[in-house]
């Protein structure tokens, strides 16, 4: 479905029909099957392979004690208590820094949009922090932000007589919630500048002339328009953070509910080495995704779009 | 209000937003040229004798090696990723093939697929193979991770040739390679350029794959980044200098190609 959004995206699809001779057609499967075939066995044999471990009871402690088991993996997912909370940590992780980085992304394309002195500069500090190495930002912000001796946050905290706070430790959702929006914040905003400077700018004159103010401009006029970049940016966004690894590694290793399901496979398959468990996790991870790409994203927008244009 | 008046109030405002959005790189950057004992103070300074002390300590740590597994990797990565898409692209676009939609479904569902699907059994091959801790098969991996991206970003670019283009040449009587690399190629080198540089960006930055299918002699940056989280004593130093080290290749490209940029993260739809 996300393909026929992403294609109406497209400003014209070339559709005047051509002529094709069957020599024509048979090149462009040839153009076409290299990239196809790599993608088949480095991605879609692995995922089969994956299914298949998933039913197998096979921990790489216990190399002869291996065989089918059926769905034993699945069920022990569902009744050792790790599946659930590693759905919803991921899940909120996910809804939470998407939704802070589309409002505050919004907010700096707003205010990037205007034009005034040194905007090409302002714009190019705004991307650097989607730009940083997402483990060196982790770290960067581990150690002299969040940290309760050295960290910035706690510097500030002590100068306005405040609690010092261990944000890693006390808040870990938090700060991993607070690093990704750090680092997003800036992919949304790029998405959403490209769709405020593709406004036509004639409307938005008309709409003052006729006297609409400011704010219902912006929410009959130019939300509306931006509507097809949030999806985008909100879509590409979500699926990448779904699989969020790098700042669970290195803020909170996974405790205090933020173990996503992509940490806790890592865990089971690389430190417990039970690979029947860990495969199973990894197609409850897919089908996760393919939930999220679709229901809950089109959900979000209905409510989303309803209230803003009453 | 005065209307100039509130526009420099809304311009200082965004300065403020954007310098404290920035701050934690421009400290990352800081805390680099300070002496340990500097950095790792209660009391943060702005004003210091500037050192290369931190640099120095990243470096005695074997960096150099890291980060020439990540060049490597990346590079294969996105010669990978751009030979192989832009036939493919072409096949999308100009010289269509049945069932486009069908074909662009699977590149995008496999792009979406979550690299946890699939890198079990990747390890398990590979191990069997002999193959774990090898640099090439890691740019192999990022090169497929990647692939789908650059096929989307490439089509999108073909589609702006003018078809009359194309036949003007197929009626000269030029062969599939002229036309796809003489003729159409030249028109879309932007595309290429963003498809290199999102390919690029993604394959220096990864840290999930390379922690798992790497140990030493194929460790790229990433994982030696991570690898500071178990350091005792004072390290915030060479922490930044490494840090700043590892993160200024994708800054500084990002930076200088900020308009391939938007195209290739949203794989083309926004131009």
């Amino acid at each position: 479905m996300s393909v026929r959004e992403l294609d109406a995206v497209e400003a014209k699809v070339a559709t005047e029909p051509r002529r094709v001779n069957k020599k024509e057609l048979w090149s462009a499967r040839g153009l076409l099957l290299p990239a196809v075939i790599f993608l088949i066995l480095l991605t879609q044999v692995p995922f089969v392979v994956t299914i298949v471990y998933s039913s197998l009871k096979w921990n790489l402690l216990y190399p002869n004690d291996r065989g089918f088991t059926g769905f034993d993996n699945y069920k022990s997912a569902l009744t050792s208590g790790d599946l659930w909370p590693s759905i919803v940590a991921t899940v909120l992780i996910t809804a939470f820094s998407v939704i802070l980085s589309v409002l505050i992304g919004m907010l700096f394309a707003i205010l990037l949009d205007r034009d005034f002195r040194g905007r090409a500069i302002a714009r190019t500090l705004m991307i650097t922090p989607f730009l940083v190495m997402p483990a060196a930002a982790s770290l960067i912000w581990k150690y002299s932000m969040f940290d309760t001796n050295i960290g910035i946050l706690n510097w500030l905290s002590r100068a306005l007589h405040l609690p010092v706070v261990s944000w890693s430790t006390e808040h870990p959702m938090l700060s991993v919630v607070i690093v990704l929006t750090w680092q997003f914040t800036p992919f949304m905003m790029l998405i959403l500048l490209a769709g405020l400077q593709g406004q036509d700018k004639g409307i938005l004159e008309a709409a003052q002339v006729d006297g609409a103010g400011t704010w219902r401009t912006f929410t009959w006029i130019t939300l509306p328009h931006l509507r097809m970049y949030i999806e985008i940016g909100v879509l590409l966004g979500a699926v990448i953070i779904l699989q969020v690894f790098d700042p669970i590694a290195i803020l909170t290793k996974g405790t205090g509910g933020t173990k996503t399901l992509a940490y806790l496979l890592y865990e089971r398959a690389f430190i417990g080495l039970d690979v029947g468990q860990a495969a199973a996790y990894g197609v409850v991870t897919v089908i996760l995704t393919i939930i999220v790409a679709t229901v809950a994203l089109r959900t979000l927008f209905k409510v989303f779009m309803a209230g803003g244009s009453r | 209000m005065n209307r100039s008046v509130k526009g420099s109030l809304v311009t200082l405002l965004t300065w403020v937003l954007v310098l404290a959005f920035f701050f934690p790189v421009f400290w990352m950057i800081l805390n680099g040229f300070k002496p340990e004992s500097v950095a790792s103070s209660v009391h943060p300074k702005l004003f210091f004798s500037p050192s290369t002390e931190g640099y120095q300590l990243a470096m005695d740590r074997g960096m150099k090696g890291y980060l020439l597994n990540s060049l490597t990797a990346s590079v294969t990565a996105t010669i990978i990723a751009v030979v192989l898409a832009i036939p493919a692209a072409y096949a999308l676009s100009i010289r269509r093939v049945k069932n486009v939609e069908n074909a662009l479904s699977f590149f995008i569902s496999t792009r979406f697929m979550p690299l946890a699907a699939v890198v079990l059994p990747l390890f398990m091959i590979l191990k069997t193979l002999g193959l774990l801790d090898n640099i090439y098969m890691l740019a192999v991996v990022y090169g497929a991770v990647n692939l789908p991206v650059a096929v989307w970003m490439m089509r999108s670019f073909f589609l702006e040739v003018p078809f009359e283009i194309i036949e003007a040449c197929r009626v000269d009587g030029a062969g599939l390679g002229r036309e796809i690399f003489r003729v159409a190629l030249p028109l879309v080198l932007p595309g290429v350029a963003s498809a290199a540089l999102i390919t690029f960006i993604f394959s220096w930055n990864e840290y999930f794959l390379a922690t798992l299918l790497t140990s030493s002699a194929a460790r790229t940056t990433p994982p030696f980044l991570g690898s500071f989280v178990d350091g005792r004593g004072q390290f915030l130093a060479v922490l930044s200098a490494a840090a700043t080290i590892a993160a200024l290749p994708v800054i500084i490209a990002g930076w200088v190609a900020q308009k391939q940029l938007v195209r290739g993260l949203s794989m083309g739809a926004i131009k």
